[in-house]
């Protein structure tokens, strides 16, 4: 930063970010929905700690689409950041960094990710 | 702290367009960030129109022809256009590489040039690297050692000692790695960046070197190693295939193994 005058070179405006970028940013926005989704997990439990009454009054909301959405979006953010996080393990112990692994585990990460949303939400509506 | 958004002074505006010859039909458009300190005037891209049946494969050859035929202001720094100087670093088609040993027929559609990213531009494509340079010189990349050096040779290694240093000796500092992180983008006023860290690594695990714990004193800081949160960007732009993120991931094991 010899001289501040100068105008700085473009960055997130002209980078075409790889998936593995892509998929990094996105690690750090599903903590950040796991994290306000462990405020409703609270709730929810508050609720039936309250009684039945209390319970029955909040699961319209649960069922009505918006609920549905978050829902479905933590816990697709939960498996994302779950199977993104054991990437992150094996890099820590120094698995992983070819080019090739990257992508593939980075594929890897999003279908298992996507299966498994799926695989609850049947799991649970059938319930 | 991270900006994501252009000061006032670097929001890159429409420039001009420079036609092609006539009689040109196998054209490739150029759009080319332009930022002339002199004028005071905002960065801006131009567009040139470059006729593809006389000029050479690379983006490095468009570059000059346009410099040469078809404007002469356009600044940019380049030399052995080989890919082993590391002079001609920018960003090309959105990702950063040496235009040198970028082809241009893989690129679809215009070709987008620009500096390397997040960087103060001294003028077009020619970036100021003071401070990525002396993060590399911090890291003090030259043999460091207490024992005197043995008085009829050189200091001997053996092959797989040698081979350590494979895949860490040939940066060639052209920064593509360091600017394509938005880490270092963020903070590089702390965190050294990926080819400093490299560096660092290839003085660590030389054998002949004998201050790899002082090294890595100096590495251990939650800001200089531990910004890096293995985005990758480093690797997959690097023109000599290394791979910093290992090496960086090497140097924290090296940190936690000295503590066991």
């Amino acid at each position: 930063m010899s001289n501040s005058k100068l105008p700085t070179s473009p960055h997130l405006q002209i980078y075409r970010l790889p998936l593995t970028a892509l998929l990094s940013i996105t690690h750090r926005i599903t903590g950040v929905i796991l994290a306000f989704g462990c405020l409703l997990l609270v709730w929810i439990l508050a609720t039936l700690a309250e009684g039945e009454a209390a319970y029955q009054a909040l699961v319209p909301h649960l069922d009505s689409w918006y609920g549905q959405i978050f829902l479905l979006g933590f816990v697709f953010s939960l498996y994302l950041h779950f199977c993104n996080g054991v990437r992150h393990l094996f890099w820590d112990v120094g698995y992983g960094f070819e080019l090739e692994t990257v992508d593939l585990t980075a594929k890897l990460a999003i279908a298992l990710a996507i299966i498994l949303t799926i695989a609850t939400w049947v799991v649970a509506g059938a319930g | 702290m991270a900006e994501f958004t252009l000061p006032a002074n670097s929001v890159v505006k429409q420039g001009k367009l420079y036609k092609a010859t006539d009689g040109a039909t196998n054209i490739k458009r150029f759009v080319i960030y332009r930022y002339d300190p002199d004028s005071g005037d905002n960065p801006c891209t131009d567009t040139y129109e470059v006729d593809m049946d006389s000029c050479g494969p690379m983006v490095l050859d468009a570059l000059l022809k346009i410099k040469d035929e078809m404007d002469a202001t356009l600044s940019l720094r380049r030399s052995c256009r080989e890919g082993i100087c590391g002079s001609c670093s920018m960003n090309i088609d959105g990702t950063n590489t040496l235009a040198c040993t970028q082809s241009i027929s893989t690129i679809k559609g215009d070709v987008k040039v620009y500096p390397l990213p997040h960087q103060p531009v001294v003028k077009d494509l020619v970036s100021d690297l003071t401070n990525f340079y002396a993060q590399y010189a911090s890291v003090e990349p030259w043999m460091k050692t207490d024992s005197a050096t043995p008085p009829d040779r050189e200091r001997l290694q053996s092959r797989e000692d040698r081979e350590k240093l494979d895949g860490l000796y040939e940066c060639i500092l052209c920064a593509c790695c360091s600017t394509s992180c938005p880490s270092y983008w963020w903070n590089s006023d702390r965190y050294l960046g990926p080819a400093a860290l490299l560096n660092a690594y290839r003085w660590i695990v030389d054998s002949r070197d004998e201050a790899a714990g002082e090294r890595l004193d100096e590495l251990e800081d939650p800001f200089k190693l531990y910004r890096c949160h293995t985005i990758m960007n480093c690797t997959k732009v690097c023109p000599k295939s290394l791979n910093p993120a290992r090496a960086i991931a090497e140097t924290r094991k090296l940190l936690v193994q000295r503590k066991m």
